[in-house]
């Protein structure tokens, strides 16, 4: 390395390692958003084509009913999907911090689906609110002659067991966050409560809660996130059906891209996706980042 | 964990009934999240008569290892009828390679960015950090027509490649994260002594990463195994990951319904990341608490 070139080479060494990362980057991410975007604002159908036809296929994609169930399915989902891990998660998490001597043991068993694949996690719960042999025959063996429980092949039920399937695999991925949160408490703060006469509900909710707003704040987005990316689950849930009452933006989008080819109309659903994606994580990122 | 914020304080029997019904919970929601792994291996270990017959909850009457053999070497994933176990090599082929290159670049970027800061470094990281949180729907499509042009359509190197580019904001966070808790001072007296870029990675800043190696690779092994999304829209048959398998597997309409061999294969396709996530939890959990931010 003595030559002047050697070490000019070397100083620029991180750049040069950096580079092609950073521009696989743009081109994978940024390129291929542009170029999916682009394709919205096209007449593409099987093969892509670039001249600019404006909004049609996002009139297009309004217009077509499919959609909207699509949308109304994630609305649902979205919102049960959060509220009951959210309060599972927390509920658990509090249960646990207990001073509960096999914690360790509880924790695992509470964490482990998040190990498995979303297809293993909806081909388990397929089988098991299966009608006529999963859980509704076990009600109707155990003396409940006139159980149903069809929700599985019920179009205006079916979302919910997609709820179901995904709440028991997320769950305990919200307990561990929140668990995460409430050891790092100040525990000086909670005996000074606790001398002062708060008990130990009231330390809960009017201290240790209001804390974690934080940790609240993030488990949100992620399980936001992963509402809106739900794709694999319903896949293997229910295939979209019954019909396609199951349909979501993700599913949606691979119908209309893959089996359809209606390359305009995926494109525009795909955009949308993005976009709501980033009116959720970019606030968060800015205040994440700025925090440190 | 804290005395002071326990909902038990000592009072006698109502300290009792309290635990008492703490551990019911707790044993409840126990059962809730093993039912169905319970569910899984009972029914994969039962003939297609005793699940006619019986219920879903009840354990097999005796042990059929059937199914097992069924799923893995002659079930039907579409039109050729030979098990799980080809994809499941599939699967192999592709997270290995997909999880050594991601990580690998992940620390090289990482430890670019943080311990030799030229001008841009932040930047750079902040624009490359949110490929981890796009909807992968807005690039599957120019990726399928990419990959067609390089002629790594349908093959498992193509799945390692999208996975590796993929991968890459991820691992390249977590590095970041981990190196930026690392003195710089180490590097700088290094430099001084006259090591250079890769040596200082190699020799000094590879070995104490450690922790942080052994988090990503669990991370980025159980995301790339699981993976469905990419499986289903860059495969086609013979290359197909074995989630996708697996969905097919259970999808196919042809003839009996096998719910053992369903369960069967379920189990075959969740196998080895159950298995790391029990031989190495602590591990799995610090790597969902950091991937927390990616989610």
């Amino acid at each position: 390395m003595g030559s002047k070139l050697g070490r000019a080479l070397e100083r620029r060494l991180p750049l040069i390692v950096v580079s092609p990362l950073f521009a696989a980057s743009l081109v994978f991410v940024y390129g291929f958003i542009l170029w999916t975007v682009w394709i919205s604002f096209t007449k593409s159908r099987v093969l892509p084509t670039y001249d600019f036809a404006g909004l049609l296929q996002y009139e297009r994609l309004w217009s077509t009913p499919r959609w909207h169930v699509a949308l109304s399915n994630l609305v649902i989902f979205w919102a049960l999907f959060v509220v009951l891990c959210l309060v599972i998660g927390t509920l658990l998490a509090i249960l646990l911090d207990q001073r509960i001597r096999i914690e360790g043991v509880i924790r695992t068993i509470y964490l482990y689906p998040m190990a498995l694949s979303f297809v293993v996690t909806g081909t388990v719960w397929k089988w098991m609110l299966n009608p006529g042999l999963g859980l509704e025959h076990v009600m109707q063996q155990a003396g409940f002659e006139g159980f149903r429980f069809d929700w599985l092949v019920n179009p205006d039920f079916a979302i919910y067991t997609v709820v179901v399937a995904g709440v028991w695999q997320s769950s305990g991925y919200a307990m561990a966050l929140f668990l995460a949160g409430l050891r790092s408490v100040d525990d000086e703060l909670l005996k000074a409560a606790a001398i002062d006469g708060a008990g130990p509900l009231r330390i809960y909710l009017r201290i240790v809660l209001p804390m974690l707003r934080p940790v609240l704040m993030s488990v949100v987005i992620i399980l936001s996130h992963l509402a809106i990316k739900s794709f694999d689950l319903v896949v293997a849930l229910t295939g979209g059906g019954p019909g396609y009452a199951t349909d979501m933006p993700a599913t949606f989008m691979y119908a209309f891209a893959f089996q359809r080819s209606e390359l305009g109309l995926a494109a525009a659903s795909a955009v949308m996706m993005l976009m709501t994606v980033i009116a959720i994580i970019v606030p968060y990122l800015y205040s994440e980042l700025r925090r440190r | 964990m804290k005395q002071a914020s326990g909902i038990v304080r000592p009072k006698g029997w109502w300290q009792t009934l309290q635990r008492l019904f703490l551990f019911a919970v707790l044993g409840l929601f126990c059962i809730y999240y093993l039912v169905p792994l319970f569910v899984m291996v009972s029914t994969s270990l039962k003939s297609l008569a005793e699940i006619r017959e019986g219920t879903l909850l009840a354990p097999p009457r005796a042990i059929n290892g059937e199914a097992w053999a069924k799923a893995w070497s002659t079930a039907c994933v579409g039109v050729r009828c030979n098990g799980l176990a080809p994809y499941f090599m599939n699967s192999v082929l592709m997270v290995v390679p997909a999880v050594l290159i991601s990580t690998f670049l992940g620390a090289l970027n990482g430890y670019a960015l943080t311990k030799w800061r030229f001008r841009g470094a932040d930047m750079i990281f902040a624009l490359m950090l949110f490929g981890a949180f796009i909807p992968f729907q807005v690039i599957l499509l120019p990726m399928a027509r990419t990959l067609g042009e390089l002629g790594l359509a349908g093959t498992i190197p193509g799945l390692v490649f999208v996975h590796t580019v993929y991968g890459l904001a991820f691992t390249t966070l977590f590095f970041r994260n981990f190196f930026i808790g690392v003195s710089d001072g180490i590097v700088q007296a290094a430099q001084i002594d006259g090591a250079g870029f890769f040596g200082i990675f190699f020799r000094i800043v590879l070995p104490m990463s450690i922790p942080a190696i052994v988090v990503t690779v669990i991370w980025q092994f159980t995301q790339i195994w699981n993976d469905f999304l990419f499986g289903i829209a860059f495969t086609v048959g013979e290359s197909n990951p074995v989630t996708v398998a697996l969905n097919n597997v259970v999808n196919t309409s042809t003839g009996v319904k096998e719910y053992n061999v369903d369960m069967a294969a379920a189990i075959i396709a969740a196998l080895p990341t159950l298995a790391v996530y029990v031989l190495a939890g602590a591990w799995f959990v610090r790597g969902l608490s950091a991937g927390a931010v990616k989610g």
